[in-house]
């Protein structure tokens, strides 16, 4: 191999792009000529099945519908975690308080409020989005207060010698000097509560992504099972890239001061 | 007794180990003085300056400026840190750095504020660089901008923590005396915490020195050298190198008090 071809391989991820793609063409020829059976249809059988869903605004509609309820369970988790975070995260008091219950709580798989759940709120759309957002909230919430935590001494003192008061602190220091740790959280929250609406969509619903890959399941649509899981992957790694392009926008300064780019 | 900014009987105990970073200290600084604070490393010469801003409080008497107890810090009074790379926030600009100083307690427009600051910028030397990043700034320039940010508020004292010793020796060269033109120009009260022997001659026009732990005053000596002061001929100046000989010997026998005295 040229030493050109060893850097392009090494340096860019068109390495890993020529891999899906051979990993596609595999899956295509052994639907073909090797596993002839209605549970592994060809690729192209797969995406002949999610142009039509698409083009009919069925799988439109079930994204808009899961979509919906992700972000309001994880814009809940969002408001609570931050809010609660920072008030833990600069008044010890509170953070003495509520810390013990929150490593409780924490261990606690998001799944397993479920039940309990569905005796307090019921199936239907209000519990999906309860459930999201009990799960995605202690990311956010954890990541929040550590790091308020780990604000250095001296920029405290520095907000002292400059005057500013409480809420001047908070706006012009503390949710700066926090915001990287905090959108960790908010990273790590995003995937959990896709995770959680499509498992809550699997459960009882009838509407979402989880729903309609489940039912392509159980009426043996599997060409659109596979077609549901694909918009999955494509939807999950759109709304990721998104995220990621929102943060390196907002703490550039932190990548630069840190000397990552 | 000089008593425009005074330290009357302060002490200083840690809650964890008892023990005290000094005790018994008492020293005035007269309005419009430069006071050079040097001590070995655990002296509490940084704690000191930490308690005459009113960022902590002693454990035991008083710091005044013009006669009114410090109790928290004060606009007057601006302090400079040592770790530049803290107290000027990485996620502002220069300008927006220096304005923070400003925008909160001032009824002035946007504009004439940050006009107010650009001129601040200007006497530091980065007039050319308000929209500059912190980590754009090589350390000297930042440290630049926390004295123009200090500035901007138009304090009548600094106090600043070692606000050199993070940086080159070009860079602390050059600080220096930029240091020394602003104390002249704008008439400031200024005292210097470092631990470098050479810095305190070259600044002060004082030099206070603490013993080590617990801290009392171990000289306090006047600097009688003429200013402005110039970096190689002030430096080899008899009187200079003769103070600088009797404090540097004072300075070992404290270290080594320090150390025989260590539990």
């Amino acid at each position: 191999m040229s030493k050109k071809a060893w850097a392009i391989l090494r340096d860019s991820r068109f390495a890993g792009v020529i891999l899906i793609a051979l990993l596609l063409a595999c899956w295509q020829l052994s639907a073909m000529y090797l596993v002839k059976s209605p549970t592994w249809p060809t690729v192209t059988r797969i995406f002949e099945a999610w142009i039509e869903n698409l083009a009919d605004g069925t799988l439109v509609r079930h994204m808009l519908a899961t979509f919906w309820r992700q972000m309001l369970g994880y814009g809940l988790a969002i408001c609570i975690g931050v809010m609660l975070g920072l008030a833990m995260g600069y008044y010890r008091v509170l953070y003495n308080l509520f810390e013990p219950l929150v490593e409780v709580l924490r261990p606690i798989p998001g799944p397993a409020y479920l039940p309990i759940l569905v005796l307090f709120v019921g199936i239907g759309h209000e519990m999906k989005v309860v459930l999201i957002l009990v799960a995605s909230v202690f990311p956010i919430l954890l990541n929040t207060y550590s790091g308020v935590r780990s604000i250095d001494r001296v920029q405290f003192d520095t907000a002292r010698t400059l005057g500013l008061n409480t809420l001047q602190t908070f706006r012009e220091l503390v949710i700066p000097a926090a915001s990287p740790q905090i959108l960790t959280g908010m990273r790590i929250s995003l995937a959990i509560s896709l995770i959680l609406a499509i498992l809550g969509e699997m459960i009882v619903s009838n509407d979402g992504l989880g729903y309609f890959t489940l039912l392509a399941q159980r009426t043996f649509k599997v060409p659109e099972m596979y077609a549901g899981i694909f918009t999955l992957a494509a939807f999950g790694y759109a709304l990721n890239r998104i995220f990621l392009l929102v943060e390196a926008k907002l703490i550039r300064w932190h990548y630069e001061s840190s000397g990552r780019t | 007794m000089p008593d425009y900014l005074r330290v009357d009987r302060l002490e200083k105990r840690f809650s964890s180990h008892g023990r005290a970073a000094f005790h018994d200290l008492t020293f005035g600084v007269d309005q419009g003085a430069f006071v050079a604070l040097i001590g070995p490393s655990g002296c509490g010469k940084s704690t000191l300056l930490h308690i005459m801003a009113g960022l902590s409080a002693p454990s035991a008497g008083v710091v005044r400026l013009a006669g009114e107890p410090v109790h928290e810090p004060r606009a007057d009074m601006m302090f400079v840190f040592q770790q530049y790379t803290k107290s000027i926030f990485p996620w502002k600009t220069v300008l927006e750095n220096v304005l923070l100083g400003v925008k909160y307690q001032s009824s002035a427009s946007r504009k004439a504020l940050e006009d107010l600051c650009v001129e601040h910028l200007e006497m530091v030397g980065l007039a050319r660089y308000p929209h500059y990043y912190p980590y754009q700034l090589s350390g000297g320039m930042q440290q630049r901008v926390a004295i123009a940010r200090a500035l901007a508020r138009r304090p009548k004292i600094l106090l600043m923590d070692e606000p050199f010793s993070a940086l080159d020796a070009m860079m602390r060269v050059e600080l220096q005396d930029l240091l020394l033109n602003l104390w002249h120009d704008l008439g400031l009260t200024i005292l210097f915490v470092t631990h470098d022997l050479d810095e305190a001659l070259y600044l002060g026009q004082r030099v206070i020195m603490l013993s080590a732990s617990p801290g009392t005053i171990a000289e306090d000596v006047a600097v009688p050298l003429a200013y402005p002061r110039r970096q190689i001929e002030t430096r080899s100046e008899p009187t200079y190198l003769e103070l600088r000989e009797r404090l540097y010997r004072n300075m070992v026998e404290q270290v080594m008090a320090g150390r025989a005295d260590a539990p």
